[in-house]
């Protein structure tokens, strides 16, 4: 058997992470605007893209033409991203919506802060987290990851790229401040030791070609600009060659297809990590770095006999409802901690429709949920 | 490389003002340990919105076995550079957790138990600047803390830093470690050697 390769190992900061994670899933375009504490992503790229092989970073004028210029760049056949936090993730949204429209792969994180507004720069918050879900406007579809640690960075990204390029859609990276700014020790993977999807370029004559087609995946191969293949980009509804149509017809299919391609694939889309649920009475269901608070308190829980378990989602949205139904088919409550006044809870208590107790933990002020908190209220039963 | 000591999140804060680099100094120590001494470590940090002033903070956790909170609940040991930080960060102390001050910045220490070095002033008049204050500190916890050892810190200190500065680095981290023996003691970090006390819990 041959022998592994040793993993080059780094101390560094979820955002370093990122960019790890980015460079190796083949992002070659990055366009920004920097802000806390997303900065060091826009920092590092700058430093690294321009010496790979044919990347290329762009510092726009704002956080709209950041938005565009990734759109433009994944268009052109790029794997594109950008990275921002809670003043820039409200202007990306209206071409975040254009990207959902026109189906182009790119990879937006955002860096969450203390909010509304110019809020709390240097703090942490999860009050993005139904905005990721609805932020931009009209009925859509969207994939939204998190990640709680350092070597999650690396891979959630990874991933992000992979479920952009798989699902012609805009995905959304969700990470929090305490998560991008704490440093720990990462593996960075060698080559062949993860999987790297890139979009399907089309193989049939040029003028086959219809950019907007029905297929059983409910993607169609998507070529880059200028290579031959006929290909008009809209905002608007449009029909399969991509031209405007208010035919009612076409705008179901065109409206079913982009839903469709994203909820027929939930088994590959919705990422959790389990511990300790199999026999647990108390779930917390957390993500971000609040599931590293859960993750203490779950363990001094069991130590105090209490058996309690965690649910961490890596994937927020498509929400992983086939994961909460099996963890509620014995739990006797479930107890969702979050940096926001209850926007994951929502969706938790959705699927519980009332089945057990949900009980909240929710901090608003720039802290992090502790350890402590959540275990007190485990330990209330 | 000796087996290092057992270790179950040893919880450090460095805490000071704004732009006495606090946070770089976490940096460096928590790669040392992280990278070179081989432990588990999450380094997180804490800042205003200011660019220099306000308040700044930085936390190490360390520990033999992976970390799930990456944050400081109850500190093994804090490390304070200026008045405001001491009186904010002390109640957060475990019992039987050491204290460090920038003894010329902190005027009046909570408690009598404490440790204290003038390494703004070290700085300064032995270095020659101010700014390598974070780098003394460094080298006095090297002798401080008993997981430490000093020639892994010191290499990884000199892997990190660009080399025009590397020398006088070196030096202001020789200068902590040296006086730190000297007027702390060879002893001082036995609170921390008793394995079973660290590990227990």
């Amino acid at each position: 058997m041959a022998r592994r390769k040793k993993r080059k190992e780094i101390f560094a900061l979820g955002n370093e992470a990122v960019v790890e994670g980015a460079l190796l899933a083949g992002c070659s375009f990055y366009g920004g605007y920097p802000i806390t504490p997303s900065t060091e992503i826009m920092e590092i790229m700058s430093a690294r893209l321009p010496k790979t092989e044919d990347g290329v970073f762009i510092q726009l004028e704002d956080e709209i033409a950041s938005m565009g210029a990734i759109i433009g760049a994944s268009l052109a056949g790029r794997k594109a991203m950008t990275a921002t936090s809670g003043p820039g993730f409200s202007l990306m949204q209206e071409n975040l919506g254009y990207a959902i429209m026109a189906e182009t792969p790119v990879v937006l994180v955002n860096v969450m802060r203390g909010g509304p507004s110019t809020g709390l720069p240097t703090c942490p918050a999860q009050g993005d987290v139904q905005q990721a879900r609805w932020g931009t406007h009209g009925d859509h579809p969207i994939i939204v990851l998190s990640a709680s640690n350092v070597q999650e960075c690396l891979e959630m990204t990874i991933t992000a790229f992979n479920m952009a390029e798989k699902y012609r859609t805009p995905v959304i990276l969700l990470l929090d401040e305490v998560t991008a700014h704490t440093r720990e020790k990462i593996e960075i993977p060698n080559e062949g030791e993860f999987e790297v999807f890139s979009r399907t370029i089309p193989s049939m004559p040029p003028e086959w070609y219809k950019p907007y087609e029905e297929t059983v995946r409910g993607v169609s191969p998507m070529p880059p600009i200028g290579s031959g293949y006929r290909f008009h980009v809209t905002g608007l509804t449009h029909d399969r060659n991509g031209f405007p149509s208010q035919r009612p017809e076409e705008v179901v299919e065109l409206m079913e297809r982009i839903h469709r391609k994203i909820d027929q694939f939930f088994y590959d889309i919705q990422l959790v990590e389990e511990i300790d649920t199999d026999d647990a009475d108390v779930v917390v269901i957390a993500y971000g770095c609040v599931a590293r608070s859960a993750e203490l308190a779950v363990q001094q829980a069991r130590e105090n006999g209490v058996k309690a378990g965690l649910l961490k989602l890596k994937t927020l949205f498509p929400y992983p409802r086939r994961h909460t139904e099996r963890v509620l088919a014995h739990a006797k409550s479930l107890i969702v901690p979050e940096m926001n006044m209850g926007q994951m809870s929502r969706e938790v208590k959705r699927v519980n429709m009332g089945r057990v107790p949900v009980r909240t933990i929710n901090r608003i002020d720039g802290q992090i949920v502790t350890p402590s908190e959540i275990l007190k209220v485990i330990m209330q039963g | 490389m000796k087996s290092p000591q057992e270790l179950d999140r040893f919880e450090i804060r460095f805490s000071g003002l704004g732009g006495q680099g606090i946070i770089t100094l976490g940096k460096i120590m928590g790669q040392g340990l992280a990278l070179g001494h081989g432990y588990n470590v999450t380094q997180t940090q804490s800042y205003g919105p200011e660019a220099r002033g306000g308040s700044s903070r930085c936390d190490l956790v360390i520990s033999s076995k992976p970390i799930s909170y990456p944050k400081a609940e109850s500190l093994d040991l804090l490390v304070a550079l200026s008045q405001e930080a001491c009186n904010t960060y002390y109640p957060y102390l475990k019992s039987g957790g050491v204290l460090v001050v920038e003894s010329d910045l902190v005027k009046q220490s909570p408690t009598n138990r404490f440790l204290g070095l003038p390494f703004t002033n070290l700085a300064k008049d032995k270095i020659g600047i101010a700014q390598a204050m974070n780098t003394v500190v460094l080298g006095s916890l090297s002798f401080l803390l008993p997981f430490v050892n000093q020639g892994t810190m010191r290499k990884s200190l000199e892997s990190v830093l660009p080399s025009k500065i590397k020398a006088i680095n070196t030096k202001a981290f020789n200068l902590g470690y040296r006086l730190a023996k000297k007027q702390w003691g060879d002893d001082v970090g036995d609170v921390w050697r008793d394995e079973e006390d660290l590990t227990r819990r």
